[in-house]
């Protein structure tokens, strides 16, 4: 059985349709790398499986499922991540909020709950972010966090949406390569966003590209072709292979690498958000 | 001083007034909406002086303002970017009618400067209690929608994902504040309600970084910063709301100073 199934679904944000009759099947334990241009609907998508929106047509499955809001089988990073700058409460407290934030009441956990946090911190190599405040920490550690956060409760999907933005090279190797092993060695199945494919290479399984309201799904090898890319992109695209890298150039510009700067011109997916908000 | 009967109704008024606004304002602290916070105080001035014109007890008037205008607050939610543009522009509109309905009820320029900076040494018996009972009303509220709260202040998009009701939760929070802020302004005035609410959270989060430690240091905080400044007052002859808002920035300037030990363990961490 599928994890995640599509079937012809549609999906629109403020009106537009950001995907139109998509169909295709995940199954348990892949690592999918998600990619596409902004405004592809990575994050449409993310939100669709997790129950946020619902499809205009064609159906959703989760674990054989229409998705329900608040599934507490997937982890869940969300792309647009709002810190507040002087946030002086330390990294324990933090992932806590999220176990069971949904409950009315005080905010006690159990001393279970609490060794759960700290397990997890330690499997990522991250114990010793639990006593430092947020506002101390660098991007890179409050990745590490946000990341920690969402292994946190045994899931059994991951849906990661950019968790390599504002990560230097060094960090986001280390970043995927702990997804994978994390993943890997629990069986779950992984939704990786990112801008490019080079970034995922070593640790997809296959990859799912978004583009021009359609998807491929496949290995490697299979979308990551001129013919299959120029429909996504709807532009002619050229796939040059050099070092064990791809590129996807657009009359020789790179198209992953300038979205990629253009984010962090911009401080942020302007596509996206505008998604997040009318969603 | 404790022999006098209004010196122990100050301590007995003060003390309930700090700790609800020690608790609360270290989520409006965390929050980043002390803003609001101030702004509430002010839309509160126009209620208690309206309230004293058409002849109800003035703390009803601050109640029922501050209250509905948090709600408004929250309701308005985080869709208007510009929002305190908005809060700023109602703020000076609140202030300006509490000045019409003093224009009106001329013979109310003691009780103003009573409701803009507090007159904690004129509280009698009864308003005690007007405050204990708010009192337990605002932090049994926080205390029902804590867990969810802190949620929404720490990650909104992961609190929505999950299935929190983060605009309600919002909107009861400003709800809470808006009582935080009429208790009070009892004690230190509208005006200076950031002495009490902002202050002391302020400080605690300087000083602490758990949540549980830091709301019981943002209130332990509050309540001592409140009752030396009744001392302080008494000792001195200055205003009490003085005295506190006095205690209150020196409290938080000392936390902000990075002293050498402080340093050297945020480099080793």
């Amino acid at each position: 059985m599928s994890v995640i199934a599509l079937d012809h679904v549609t999906l629109s944000v403020g009106g537009r349709a950001v995907l139109r009759e998509v169909s295709c099947a995940i199954a348990q334990g892949e690592f999918i790398g998600v990619l596409g241009p902004n405004g592809a609907g990575k994050t449409t998508l993310f939100r669709a499986i997790l129950g946020l929106i619902r499809p205009d047509a064609g159906r959703i499955t989760v674990f054989g499922r229409t998705p329900q809001r608040g599934d507490a089988a997937i982890g869940y990073l969300p792309q647009v991540r709002t810190l507040l700058p002087d946030l002086r409460v330390r990294g324990l407290d933090f992932i806590a909020s999220s176990l069971h934030g949904e409950r009315w009441g005080l905010p006690l956990h159990s001393a279970h709950a609490r060794k759960a946090v700290e397990a997890t911190l330690a499997a990522i190599g991250a114990r010793e972010l639990a006593e430092r405040p947020l506002a101390e920490m660098s991007g890179g550690e409050r990745q590490r966090l946000l990341l920690a956060q969402a292994l946190l409760g045994e899931p059994k999907l991951l849906l990661l949406d950019e968790p390599l933005i504002s990560l230097d090279q060094r960090h986001q190797e280390s970043v995927v390569e702990l997804v994978r092993r994390f993943a890997r060695e629990r069986g779950i199945t992984v939704l990786f966003s990112a801008h490019e494919l080079n970034q995922l290479i070593g640790a997809l399984d296959r990859v799912l590209y978004l583009g021009n309201g359609q998807a491929a799904l496949g290995t490697v090898a299979e979308v990551m072709t001129a013919p299959v890319l120029s429909r996504l992109y709807d532009t002619n695209i050229e796939v040059v292979h050099a070092h064990g890298n791809i590129f996807v150039l657009s009359r020789g510009r790179n198209v992953e690498h300038s979205d990629h700067l253009h984010d962090h011109d911009h401080g942020g997916d302007h596509d996206h958000e505008h998604d997040h908000r009318h969603a | 001083m404790l022999e006098y009967d209004f010196m122990r109704n100050a301590f007995a008024a003060a003390g309930v007034a700090a700790v609800v606004s020690g608790l609360v304002g270290y989520f409006l602290v965390l929050r980043g909406q002390t803003f609001a916070g101030h702004a509430l105080g002010h839309i509160g001035f126009a209620g208690a002086t309206g309230a004293v014109l058409i002849g109800v007890a003035s703390v009803w008037g601050l109640v029922g303002f501050t209250l509905a205008a948090g709600i408004a607050i929250g309701l308005l939610g985080e869709r208007i970017s510009n929002r305190d543009v908005v809060i700023g522009v109602v703020l000076a509109l609140a202030l300006g009618f509490g000045l019409l309905f003093l224009h009106y009820y001329t013979a109310f320029a003691a009780q103003a400067t009573a409701l803009l900076f507090g007159n904690v040494l004129a509280v009698d018996r009864s308003t005690i209690v007007t405050l204990l009972a708010l009192g337990v009303v605002t932090l049994g509220a926080l205390a029902a929608i804590m867990r969810p709260l802190i949620f929404v202040t720490l990650q909104p998009e992961l609190a929505e994902a999950k299935g929190v009701p983060v605009r309600f939760v919002a909107t009861a929070f400003m709800a809470i504040v808006a009582l935080a802020v009429s208790e009070s302004a009892q004690i230190v005035g509208v005006l200076l309600v950031f002495a009490l609410m902002v202050g002391p959270p302020a400080t605690a989060q300087r000083l602490v970084s758990g949540l549980w430690s830091g709301m019981l240091l943002s209130a332990a905080l509050a309540l001592a910063e409140a009752w030396l400044g009744i001392a302080l007052a008494y000792a001195s002859d200055w205003p009490v709301s003085f005295c506190i808002a006095l205690l209150s920035a020196f409290g938080y300037f000392v936390s902000r100073i990075n002293w050498p030990a402080r340093r050297s363990t945020a480099t080793q961490g």
